[in-house]
């Protein structure tokens, strides 16, 4: 139905996509994978037509016999309207934030004669209701900002599957969205498509192996490798293919880094952390032990990077407190003691705003020395810029760049070497590798590592990315709508989770192997919002075990079998 | 026209007008004060390297429309001058810091808002007789304002941005975050509406001197030559025309260095 033949984009001298070839079957599924940069959004926008003008594209792009690339504005929004179905990533962007849903999707079906003016309302309804939003006729009236995430990515998601298109393209379609959501959308693509051919774009092989057919794998523009997704996960016939596999985690097996027994370094207790009328952490309370990684997993809203700036001392505590080293370290960051300022490091998730883009990388790493040692000689600075910079993998060549002349992983290795210059105590990684590619963030992982066993510092890793906590850390912290749900070891945790919630996160992760039958979607409903948490058990409203106590009375922590668990029905 | 070309092009036109102002004067054999009671009004000839003519006094006019230029220019960027030294700091204190003192100062930047310019210049020449000096504290005590207000606000989002989180935590001195992450990410904006802030100031200085509130004699500016120039307008049409026109070129010229320096900056940031 689709054939794409040597399709190449150039912007200038710059070639984005190069020869890519690319053929789609009606009712198939085909997944589109590669790192960023590869050129799997650039040529799916090709295909619909929807590039900037700089672009020059050659090649040829043949939708039903007919070929479409070079054809006129009004052929193409004939064609996107009503063969081609498309899903961005950012719903809000997608939708007309002044225009309520009813009203925008209503033109999809008029303009394009698919239904008479008094029908075209009773049909939106009816496709709302098939891609499960909960009061179809209420969401019609809804402004775009009032629906959740998810709920804007089911409304997408109806709008293109209105015209009932051939050829459904989503880009990216969970990206944006929690893991448990990210799963019920999956879940929705796969039993709405009927017999509509789907081109998913992604970076995550776990969606691609429980959800394609067949797979196409981009590396820098170039199609390097093409194929039935079992047989290339079975035996990858490209070392790039081979690369992406191995450095896609896999959260339901694998080694787990064993339990360390050592000395607490910094707990804390009881805290909360309050903004205006929203609590967003409450009563939480874990420690971390010298050398040892902890993970704070959560979806949004978990209060899990609160508690933590808290811990910090960047936003006040409301109460509890914080001890580091056998002091209670109070007050804002400012207000805290020189030694116990450099012995907690923060690494951010973005690196580029986490740089100053008029420093360079010389000054970026310095600064803390200028700081904390100020005795210290110009040449003596030098050589330990050199020294961290080595350790975390960049060579001298870099000190004179711009942050915006690194990629990504290099950035972050920019800011990590920044929070290791004064040898702290405590690093604590803010999502810091949720923006790498896969292979990228494999190193940065292996270097945190590294740095870890020789200089016994303990990490505390922030992430919604159950698979690489697996690989990292020693013991997980699993936080839902402020509240600690779960805290355990790694091994007793990936292997018996006690807590429904956390068996639901570790369901929702889509797993990296077309031979797992991948689970359905374990939670219905996302997570509420932290103004206005649910009575009792804040989880009970999504829990599969829930029972007329859990609204009425709120679960204490205990322990089950070297688990702490908030809940009255633990496994 | 790309914001290279017009940055370029903008900028060739006034470095060139600012050169003929400052050696014009000094290569032409008429001064500016010097009166001349055979030419008076004379029409532009090049013979007599009266380009643009002489006045009701017999004065060479090119000499005195390149001083006026000079006086012009010397207003424009001495006030802009003072009005980004000014509120770049008022601006980036209040942003930073925030909170109570952030509420005091930018009230008080509401208030100055809220005098009457003009009334307030005519005041202050009633109390302290005409002085060269005064139009540059008036222009500049007003363009700051806005400055202070842009200024804030860029703050404002920057220090909300990680790296300056991430010098916080380092314990970096507040001075030394104001001053060393702050202050460079503001240059572009500030630049930009500096350039745009020069041509509101060389405005304000003509429409003054127009009034008669400007330069005195025998020193001149670009207002001053423009309002001598209207009385004449029917019999010297030149009078007037003339120097407006290098008033007008020069206003064009620091709008458009603007336009471009924004669309280059702009660029910059959504790349």
């Amino acid at each position: 139905m689709l054939d794409v033949q040597g399709l190449t984009i150039r912007y200038g001298d710059d070639t984005v996509v190069d020869g890519v070839d690319l053929f789609i079957d009606r009712g198939e599924s085909v997944g589109l994978v590669g790192e960023s940069g590869s050129g799997k959004s650039q040529s799916a926008l090709a295909i619909l037509g929807l590039l900037p003008r700089e672009a020059a594209v050659s090649g040829s792009i043949e939708f039903d016999g007919r070929q479409i690339l070079g054809a006129g504005e009004r052929e193409l929004d004939a064609l996107r309207a009503r063969r081609i179905g498309m899903v961005f990533q950012d719903s809000m962007q997608a939708l007309n934030p002044y225009l309520r849903i009813g009203v925008q999707m209503r033109q999809i079906p008029l303009s394009h004669g698919l239904a008479k003016k008094g029908d075209a309302d009773a049909r939106v309804i009816e496709m709302l209701a098939k891609v499960g939003l909960p009061d179809p006729h209420r969401q019609f009236r809804a402004y775009p900002h009032e629906l959740s995430g998810g709920m804007r990515q089911r409304v997408m998601l109806a709008s293109a599957l209105i015209a009932e298109p051939d050829l459904l393209i989503a880009d990216e379609p969970t990206t944006a969205l929690d893991v448990t959501v990210q799963a019920q959308i999956l879940d929705l693509l796969e039993d709405i498509r009927d017999n509509t051919a789907l081109l998913l774009i992604t970076h995550d092989l776990g969606i691609v192996a429980g959800h394609c057919e067949h797979m196409i794998v981009l590396d820098k523009g170039r199609l390097v490798e093409q194929g039935q997704t079992t047989t290339l996960f079975a035996a990858p016939g490209h070392a790039h293919t081979e690369t992406l596999l191995a450095a896609a985690p896999r959260v339901d097996r694998g080694d787990v880094p064993a339990a360390i027994n050592g000395s607490t370094i910094l707990s804390v207790s009881d805290v909360s952390v309050e903004y205006r009328d929203l609590r967003a952490v409450r009563d939480v309370s874990f420690a971390v032990r010298e050398g040892e990684t902890v993970a704070v997993v959560g979806e949004s809203g978990s209060g899990k990077s609160s508690v933590v700036r808290a811990m910090l001392g960047l936003v006040p505590l409301s109460a509890g407190r914080v001890v580091y080293a056998g002091e209670t370290l109070e007050g804002p960051v400012e207000n805290r003691l020189k030694s116990h300022r450099r012995d907690l490091q923060l690494v951010f998730q973005d690196p580029v705003s986490a740089l100053n883009p008029q420093m360079r990388v010389r000054s970026i790493v310095e600064e803390p020395l200028r700081v904390h040692e100020r005795s210290l000689s110009a040449s003596a600075r030098e050589e330990r810029v050199s020294e961290i910079l080595e350790k975390v993998g960049l060579s001298k060549k870099y000190l004179q760049r711009f942050p915006h002349q690194l990629s990504g992983g290099q950035a972050q290795r920019v800011a990590i070497a920044r929070s290791l210059i004064l040898q702290p105590k405590v690093l604590v990684c803010d999502e810091a590798v949720a923006a790498l590619d896969g292979s990228v963030r494999q190193q940065v992982l292996d270097m945190l590592r590294e740095v870890q066993a020789d200089t016994g510092l303990s990490i505390i890793f922030i992430s919604h990315d159950l698979a690489v906590v697996r690989s990292i850390s020693h013991r997980v912290v699993v936080m839902y709508l402020g509240k600690l749900v779960e805290a355990a070891d790694s091994g007793s945790l990936f292997a018996t989770p006690r807590h429904p919630y956390t068996q639901a996160l570790l369901d929702s992760v889509p797993v990296p192997d077309p031979v797992v039958v991948p689970k359905r979607a374990p939670l219905r409903g996302e997570v509420p919002s932290p103004v206005n948490p649910p009575s009792g058990c804040v989880f009970h409203p999504r829990c599969p075990k829930t029972e007329s106590k859990c609204s009425s009375k709120v679960p204490s922590l205990r322990d089950v079998e070297g688990s702490r668990v908030a809940c009255h029905f633990p496994n | 026209m790309s914001g290279n070309r017009s940055i370029r092009i903008t900028g060739g036109v006034l470095l060139a007008i600012a050169a003929v102002a400052v050696f014009g004067p000094w290569l032409s054999p008429h001064g500016f004060a010097s009166v001349d009671y055979e030419n008076i009004l004379a029409s532009p000839s090049l013979a007599d390297m009266r380009f643009f003519g002489t006045d009701e006094h017999g004065r060479d006019l090119f000499v005195r429309t390149m001083m006026g230029v000079r006086v012009t220019l010397l207003v424009a960027i001495v006030a802009s001058f003072v009005s980004l030294v000014i509120g770049v700091a008022y601006g980036a204190i209040a942003g930073y810091v925030g909170g109570r003192l952030d509420a005091a100062m930018m009230r008080f930047v509401d208030t100055l808002y809220a005098l009457p310019f003009i009334f307030f210049v005519i005041l202050l020449m009633g109390i302290f007789e005409r002085n060269f000096l005064l139009i540059f504290v008036a222009i500049g005590a007003i363009n700051w304002l806005d400055m202070a207000r842009i200024v804030r606000g860029q703050t404002l989002s920057l220090r909300e941005r990680e790296f300056v989180e991430a010098a916080r935590l380092t314990g970096v001195s507040t001075m030394r975050i104001v001053f060393r992450h702050i202050a460079p990410n503001l240059v572009g904006i500030v630049i930009v509406y500096v350039t745009l802030t020069i041509p509101q100031a060389i405005l304000v200085e003509s429409f003054l001197s127009y009034l008669g509130l400007g330069v005195q004699e025998p020193q001149t500016s670009l207002g001053t030559l423009v309002e001598a120039g209207v009385d004449l307008m029917e019999s010297a049409s030149w009078t007037l025309l003339l120097p407006a026109a290098v008033l007008a070129l020069i206003l064009m010229c620091f709008n458009f260095l603007g336009d471009g320096l924004r669309d280059k900056f702009d660029a910059r940031h959504s790349q």
